[in-house]
């Protein structure tokens, strides 16, 4: 890919063309070469530090390495994925993931989509509801993180206290449906914003005009808002979607500053981290780095294909 | 008026939903830290009421030295990748917005791939390469990774931007007597200053609250950001973290945050959505 950088491949063509074009192709050729190297930096940067360490990651999964014994790095096939294909630990976590992404983006899709609603249709604080919404998208995940984790904490929170079904005692992070729980809402919470901004935007591209003939022709709230305002703004929806899609999926923050993968509630991201970092199994550690890259790759594949994401339009072509 | 009251209502539910963590977080800080370790729950701190003191122990005492370089680190990193993200960005916009060139559209779909590349899997390949050529616990260490990262945001909205300037009025003004330069300063760079400036905001976002490389990509506090330093904060008891402590640090790496949003939530929602919907 990194040949769209360097030089201009495809012009020799233009040079054979008649006397009278060449001041044209001339103009066309620099424009070109400016063009590309315009955008060689940064394609030169984004590249750096995603291609190419992938394909080493690629190189190194087909070894055996570990940093507490550097020297010993042998050649072993594809006995890392091997390894971890048919550990149940990975496909676990993979499960998790995909629990993860699914249920945060289903509820998010729907909160975000009623704040919107709301955002689209107030004429007064709307300087205040913009900043107050950005408040959460802002916050450092981290910060979230812990927020709601002494949220959740019998000893210094209020959740408990708050939920009358609720014992005062009952530990949140003890066991995996209640931890995944306490994770999910401090996911929720920082990420909704973001998405009611990208269906507020699609909101306002709904004609007014065919609302208000839906509304002249006796169609119900409910029979506007499936019929006209969702199927007119399906593009919006898909691209928010997608884009939270991909992220929840690659759920990390939280979960290492909640129960640090603790009772169960580890995501395929924090199993690569802790093979690299904690154990220094580098060569595990890329294997399952190449699977995570793999498995993303799906998921996007999956959704684009699901519900037919037009992606110039992600791209604002 | 049904409609009315259904709005307030919904008002006040998106405003309590947005503010609600942030004040329990500022209440908690402000909770005694010793009642803390001892266990005080509920919203307000009530009788565990310590004002201020758990932020003058955060930005006075020793022992949280580590913190006060964080804010220093985070701040340095964020603004340098920050400025040079945006240098990048601002060229290759340029270039996608007005120039025709083989290889544009590729461009565009490596911005969109890079948007949505699962980090963690660099962090394997990237802590060997980074060790083998001294870039490991470095600032350069972290300003690269968070460079590659945020130019595909900065590239689409300031694509975005730079199709809708009037270009032409660049020519008129050379018509009218203004040198290339007079043109380009008095007449192109004001059109397009308000979008660097929102690509700036996304990308110092970005920077400021990345957490998987600043915990993977250094070991002491030569570089390690905010967010890195807040999950090695250890209180009197190292298994029970100082949740008030805590909470008075954290409150202070989300003051940058607040005034941005502050000053500048306008220019940070056209930007967010820019990229994602035509419009």
């Amino acid at each position: 890919m990194s040949a769209v950088a360097t030089a201009p491949g495809g012009t020799s063509a233009k040079k054979q063309q008649k006397n009278g074009r060449n001041e044209l192709s001339d103009r066309l050729k620099a424009e070109n070469s400016l063009g590309q190297r315009l955008v060689a930096p940064a394609v030169a940067i984004m590249l750096l530090v995603t291609a190419f360490p992938i394909l080493r990651a690629l190189y190194l999964s087909f070894y055996n390495y570990s940093l507490t014994s550097p020297d010993d790095r042998e050649f072993i096939g594809i006995s890392n994925y091997v390894t971890a294909l048919s550990d149940g630990l990975f496909w676990r976590d993979i499960a998790m993931t995909v629990l993860y992404m699914v249920v945060t983006v289903a509820i998010e899709l729907v909160i975000g989509f009623a704040f919107a609603l709301v955002m689209h249709r107030i004429v007064f604080a709307r300087g205040v509801i913009r900043t107050s919404i950005l408040i959460p998208y802002g916050i450092i995940t981290v910060v979230s993180g812990f927020a709601w984790q002494f949220a959740f904490t019998s000893s210094n929170g209020f959740v408990n206290g708050w939920l009358p079904f609720i014992d005062d005692g009952f530990n949140w992070f003890g066991d995996t449906t209640p931890a995944v729980i306490a994770i999910m809402v401090s996911e929720i919470w920082k990420t909704t914003p973001f998405m009611s901004l990208l269906l507020l935007a699609g909101l306002a591209q709904v004609s007014e005009d065919m609302i208000e003939a839906a509304k002249v022709d006796g169609a119900g709230w409910w029979q506007r808002l499936f019929r006209v305002v969702l199927p007119n703004m399906q593009a919006a929806i898909m691209v928010a979607v997608l884009f939270r899609a991909l992220d929840a999926y690659r759920i990390f923050d939280n979960i290492f500053v909640m129960t640090s993968g603790a009772v169960g509630t580890e995501s395929i991201s924090f199993l690569v981290y802790r093979q690299t970092i904690e154990q220094f199994q580098l060569g595990m550690g890329s294997a399952l780095s190449v699977l995570l890259f793999l498995s993303v790759l799906l998921v996007a594949f999956i959704i684009v294909k699901l519900f037919r994401v037009d992606l110039a339009r992600a791209r604002g072509e | 008026m049904k409609q009315k009251i259904g709005l307030v209502a919904g008002v006040t539910l998106i405003l309590a939903w947005c503010l609600l963590p942030v004040v329990w977080i500022v209440s908690l800080s402000m909770k005694d830290a010793a009642a803390v370790t001892n266990g005080s729950p509920g919203f307000w701190p009530g009788d565990a009421f310590a004002g201020f003191d758990n932020y003058v122990t955060v930005l006075t005492e020793d022992s949280y030295s580590q913190f006060r370089r964080a804010i220093v680190n985070s701040i340095g990193i964020s603004l340098i990748a920050t400025t040079l993200s945006v240098i990048l960005a601002t060229l290759a916009a340029y270039a996608i917005a007005r120039l025709e060139f083989k290889g544009k559209k590729l461009v565009l779909t490596t911005a969109l791939a890079i948007a949505m590349f699962p980090v963690v899997s660099l962090v394997s390949p990237l802590f060997d390469m980074w060790r083998a050529i001294g870039l490991y616990d470095t600032w350069a260490g972290l300003i690269i990774p968070y460079m590659s990262f945020t130019l595909p945001l900065a590239i689409w909205t300031l694509s975005a931007f730079f199709r809708e300037i009037p270009w032409e009025m660049e020519q008129a003004a050379q018509v009218d007597g203004a040198t290339s330069w007079q043109a380009f300063r008095r007449v192109i760079v004001p059109l397009a200053a308000p979008g660097v400036f929102t690509a700036a905001i996304l990308t110092f976002f970005f920077a400021w609250n990345d957490f998987v490389f600043g915990i993977t990509l250094t070991s002491t506090e030569t570089a390690r950001p905010i967010p890195a330093s807040l999950s090695f904060f250890v209180g009197a008891d190292p298994f029970n973290r100082p949740a008030s402590l805590l909470s008075a640090a954290a409150v202070i790496a989300t003051i940058p945050i607040v005034l941005i949003v502050l000053l500048f939530q306008r220019k940070i929602v056209s930007g967010l959505t820019s990229g994602a919907v035509k419009g």
